[in-house]
């Protein structure tokens, strides 16, 4: 068994209002050195099989077709075998 | 013979009766609810997705229910050339799918807006516009993600194809920001397929339709598509 984990992060040129939002708390905090803050998403999961290859290819299709939408997201994921 | 419409319901759909009320009951046209979990639509000449919160909205709007049974008949339908119109989350659902252009974010406000708004028709000769008699609609919007937005050579495309259905726009018909509720590129409000036979907009005709709430301006887009079916 592996346990998934898949950052999905929204591409650079497409605008993040709630960052933007999240940000103006921060500088209303006092932190100003904080910039271009981004909200993205973490998400976790198990893939019940032994064969990482075959874990990898259902990761991939999982974030390709439904966590992530390839229009304005990019994703990362990583794989870490259950023992 | 009546045009049928066939109105989808999602878990969380809740725009789904005042669609099948206004077509059937204000416009007396055919209607059936369409369950997601289902795959036959029934015979409609149109199908409707509904405004709502389908799956709670998790994850990304629409992006759950574009994978609902039902909307592998859709998008076969659509494909085939069936008129499909998706309002508001049915709007994101269509986006999802892909079947049309962009994507939707949040509001630029991050607030949910609900609001009487005017509408500019842009595509004049599309299935779902040729029987607006006015070019400029009072229609309400409710939406917290109405953002729409596509790069700028998806932009080029659908204008080139003239694929933009409506825009946000004053009263007197300014486009400008101060008239955009939601932040949405170019104040699009409302979007064609390449083969202009889908269309999704995030404002609410079918809340526009009945003369008891004075507001009908939302009518003329059932009739337009009414009226090419029964063509």
């Amino acid at each position: 068994m592996y346990k998934a984990t898949v950052i999905i992060k929204r591409r650079p040129n497409i605008l993040d209002p709630q960052g933007k939002a999240v940000e103006q708390g921060a500088k209303l905090m006092g932190f100003n050195n904080v910039s271009s803050t981004r909200i993205g998403k973490y998400i976790e999961f198990f893939v019940n099989t032994d064969s990482k290859s075959e874990a990898e290819n259902e990761v991939k299709l999982y974030s390709e077709k439904l966590l992530s939408n390839p229009i304005m997201e990019d994703f990362e994921y990583e794989l870490d075998e259950v023992k | 013979m009546k045009p049928k419409f066939g109105v989808v319901v999602f878990p969380g759909s809740n725009c789904d009766h005042d669609g099948y009320y206004a077509v059937k009951k204000v416009l007396n046209y055919d209607a059936e609810f369409l369950w997601h979990k289902e795959n036959d639509l029934k015979n409609a000449d149109v199908v409707l997705l509904p405004g709502g919160f389908s799956y709670g909205d998790y994850l990304r709007t629409g992006s759950i229910a574009r994978f609902s049974p039902i909307m592998d008949s859709v998008i076969k339908f659509a494909q085939k050339g069936g008129v499909v119109i998706g309002i508001c989350n049915g709007f994101q659902i269509l986006l999802e799918a892909g079947l049309l252009p962009g994507v939707m974010i949040q509001n630029q406000s991050l607030k949910f807006v609900c609001k009487d708004i005017y509408l500019k028709r842009v595509n004049n000769n599309s299935l779902f516009t040729s029987h607006l008699e006015k070019e400029l609609l009072k229609i309400p919007i409710a939406h917290g993600d109405g953002n729409y937005f596509a790069d700028s050579d998806t932009l080029k495309k659908i204008e080139d194809n003239d694929q933009i259905a409506f825009k946000y726009c004053s009263s007197d018909g300014e486009e400008s920001d101060k008239f955009n509720p939601n932040g949405s590129v170019r104040n699009i409000a409302g979007v064609l397929n390449k083969e202009k036979n889908v269309l999704g907009m995030m404002p609410h005709p079918e809340r526009a339709c009945d003369p008891l709430l004075s507001k009908t301006d939302g009518q003329g887009i059932f009739i337009s598509i009414a009226e090419s079916i029964l063509k």
